[in-house]
């Protein structure tokens, strides 16, 4: 029987393993990443590798020895080295003696009939087209459901009067929504999220704005970004992030089927600067920006993993980018420091420039958009 | 009469300032760090105490640095603020038209960018220690010359040599290197005070518009071969406060004197005789296995941090 496991990012690992379990898998569930997945994936990773690459790796080992033989990762085209990983990660783990298939699923417009291929060893039970059906439902509407609560514990974090509320209330939601066994279980559990968050204290207050870029692994996965989200909003500052892991599925895995080109409003956006794609996220991150900055943000921050290449094109604009659209910019490259002094000392630093500019401007009353999306 | 203390306490220094209800300097103290900040600022504490003559009413304190949380506890500030803001609200008080705040500490550096009195941006180093007050120091111990003759070695020099800034190790190696091919001391340390600045204006100040006044502040600012290097390579003048080596501490005083506390949390300048000990221990509630520490006060803790997850957050929250 295979016994499948996949990297670990944010909380995507719930209906992946569900869906896995549904197509009559055995599912190694990654574990959260750690120190220890970083000790391991610093020790067999070749020493430039990027932080992401790192991470992934440590989380193979760990679920290799916790019993897998099969891993499954999304592949990738484009400059960007994630694109090679899968290969480069499965060389690695075979030299260190582990035994396992490795199963790349690549972006289906380019690589259609390897994916179906990929696809076709990962379904182990007789399934029915009914049975599709309410599988892909079911594990849609639970991914869905998992980017909305934490949508709303990023809004919700800088209003809670009592620090820690939002955290603690997200962290309940995700707990519900795993223990999820079918579609028909998903709406009250969505009822009862809403009702958790609606039971926080909130102060009536205007909140600073930061939206985040940058690249997908280290925007989406907190344990490879010191929880910046999290810091952010215990300073009193609603975050937005530009990437979801539902719409990066539209994007990268419906669209791109129909060849169509997913956010395409965000590359039309960065055209004016950044005519060509250079890999990764690079060209999306300066879109992006300029997004957050006409729905009245007052900064940016771009995450991204030391030497990503992608990210560097990026944040040379970057800057301009933020001066000319007069909102405020940092960059922040993750690597693997696990001290947050470092990052915090910045974001409050960043935070008090960007107070400062509001009060310097006066202008903070007149954002109806943002004021209307608070709501 | 009210006053307002400050407490920097970094990497490599730490840092009291105390201030007036007119802001004015009354007392300022550097002293070096050495790893261990609890004792650093007791003993800033204890000098201050023998220099009270019961004139002294604190009304607030603020507390900066990397160390600020630790200071905070100990001393019992009002008011925990960043360096990089506490830097600037000194450096708007010395030199109200400031624009550019070049920096350079003993392990970071950092430009603050300033226009009509509001930081519009900044950076900090992350990447490298080369370009920072320790590697100096290391520097000038490895030839042998005292850290504040060191300046006026540069100055002395007509030929510089051309030593590779962009990391320490390349640099290192190109000064022995020079330095066996028999070149002077002194250009060697001129070509190094060229080399990091260049360093800095490439790395920390890359895209930032640099506009008059610049200060300069910072342990480093004492280098009078970095201001002179600086002077060159920007072809402006660069202006050093009086309290150039204090800043954080100053910015924390005049910090906590904004803020209008009206009932300070200052444990008094008798807590150089409390007995504070800090310890660690490793939780091993999860696989983070974080380092978390303790901070006693005559035993009792008062203070921890380190967890990842907050489980051991303590007891007594309006301090930290």
């Amino acid at each position: 029987m295979r016994k499948v496991s996949f990297p670990y990012m944010g909380t995507s690992y719930i209906p992946f393993k569900n869906l896995l379990e549904a197509f009559g898998n055995e599912v190694v569930v990654p574990p959260k990443p750690t120190e220890e997945t970083i000790s391991l994936g610093t020790k067999f990773a070749p020493e430039f590798a990027c932080y992401p690459f790192k991470i992934v790796l440590g989380t193979y080992v760990q679920c290799l020895e916790a019993g897998a033989n099969t891993l499954v990762s999304s592949g990738g085209v484009g400059p960007c080295r994630a694109g090679l990983y899968t290969t480069l990660q499965e060389k690695i783990l075979k030299d260190l003696g582990y035994e396992f298939e490795m199963i790349t699923l690549e972006p289906p417009g380019r690589h259609f009939k390897d994916l179906l291929q990929s696809i076709k060893k990962l379904i182990n039970a007789p399934l029915t087209l009914k049975d599709y059906i309410s599988i892909t439902r079911f594990v849609w509407k639970q991914l869905v459901l998992l980017d909305k609560v934490e949508r709303l514990s990023h809004k919700i974090r800088p209003l809670e009067i009592k620090k820690g509320e939002a955290t603690r209330v997200y962290k309940k939601c995700v707990e519900l929504i795993a223990s999820a066994e079918k579609y028909r279980d998903l709406p009250e559990i969505e009822r009862e999220c809403e009702l958790l968050y609606d039971g926080i204290q909130k102060r009536d207050s205007d909140p600073i704005k930061i939206g985040i870029v940058g690249e997908i692994y280290v925007l989406l996965e907190p344990s490879s970004n010191l929880e910046i989200e999290e810091m952010l909003g215990e300073l009193g500052v609603y975050v937005e992030r530009s990437m979801f892991l539902s719409q990066y599925t539209i994007y990268n895995a419906v669209l791109d089927l129909f060849h169509m080109a997913g956010e395409r409003n965000v590359k039309k956006t960065a055209a004016p600067y950044f005519k060509e794609m250079c890999g990764g996220h690079g060209r999306e991150s300066v879109g992006n920006a300029i997004l957050f900055a006409k729905r009245g943000f007052d900064g940016v921050i771009q995450l991204s993993p030391f030497t990503c290449i992608p990210e560097i094109v990026a944040k040379s604009i970057l800057p301009k980018v933020c001066k000319e659209h007069g909102i405020g910019f940092l960059t922040i490259s993750l690597d693997e420091q696990t001290g947050k002094e470092g990052l915090r000392t910045r974001l409050e630093a960043f935070v008090d420039l960007l107070m400062a500019k509001r009060n310097q401007t006066k202008s903070f009353t007149v954002k109806p958009q943002i004021a209307k999306e608070m709501a | 009469m009210a006053h307002y203390l400050g407490v920097d306490v970094g990497s490599v220094s730490t840092n009291l300032v105390l201030i007036d209800e007119d802001e004015n300097v009354i007392e300022s103290i550097y002293i070096r760090t050495q790893g261990n900040p609890i004792r650093a600022v007791q003993e800033g504490m204890k000098i201050l105490a023998s220099r009270n003559k019961g004139a002294w009413e604190v009304k607030g304190v603020g507390a900066t640095g990397s160390g600020r949380n630790l200071a905070g506890v100990i001393v019992g500030a009002d008011v925990i603020k960043n360096e990089i803001t506490a830097h600037a609200v000194a450096s708007l008080r010395e030199v109200p038209d400031v624009q550019t705040v070049l920096e350079i500490g003993g392990q970071d550096s950092k430009i603050i960018i300033l226009r009509d009195g509001v930081v519009t941006d900044f950076a900090m180093n992350t990447v490298c220690a080369a370009g920072t007050g320790s590697f100096l120091d290391q520097q000038a111990n490895r030839l042998n010359i005292p850290i504040e003759e060191f300046g006026n070695y540069a100055l002395r020099s007509k030929n510089p040599v051309r030593i590779a800034g962009r990391c320490a190790v390349f640099a290192e190696s190109d000064m022995v290197h020079k330095q066996q091919l028999g070149h002077r001391p002194e250009d060697i340390i001129r070509g190094l005070c060229e080399a990091l600045v260049r360093n800095y204006l490439n790395n920390i100040a890359k895209g930032k518009e640099i506009r008059p006044r610049i200060v300069f502040q910072g342990g480093v600012a004492a280098n009078a071969g970095m201001k002179a290097a600086f002077e060159d390579a920007l072809g402006q003048e660069i202006y050093i406060p009086k309290h150039y080596n204090v800043m954080g501490a100053l910015g924390a005083a005049l910090l906590a004197k904004d803020a209008k506390v009206s009932n300070t949390s200052f444990k008094g300048f008798g807590i150089s005789d409390i007995n504070f000990t800090a310890d660690s221990f490793e939780c091993s509630g999860c696989p983070n296995h974080c380092e978390v520490v303790n901070i006693k006060m005559e035993g009792k803790v008062i203070a921890r941090w380190g967890d990842r997850c907050n489980k051991w957050k303590v007891v007594d929250s309006t301090v930290a």
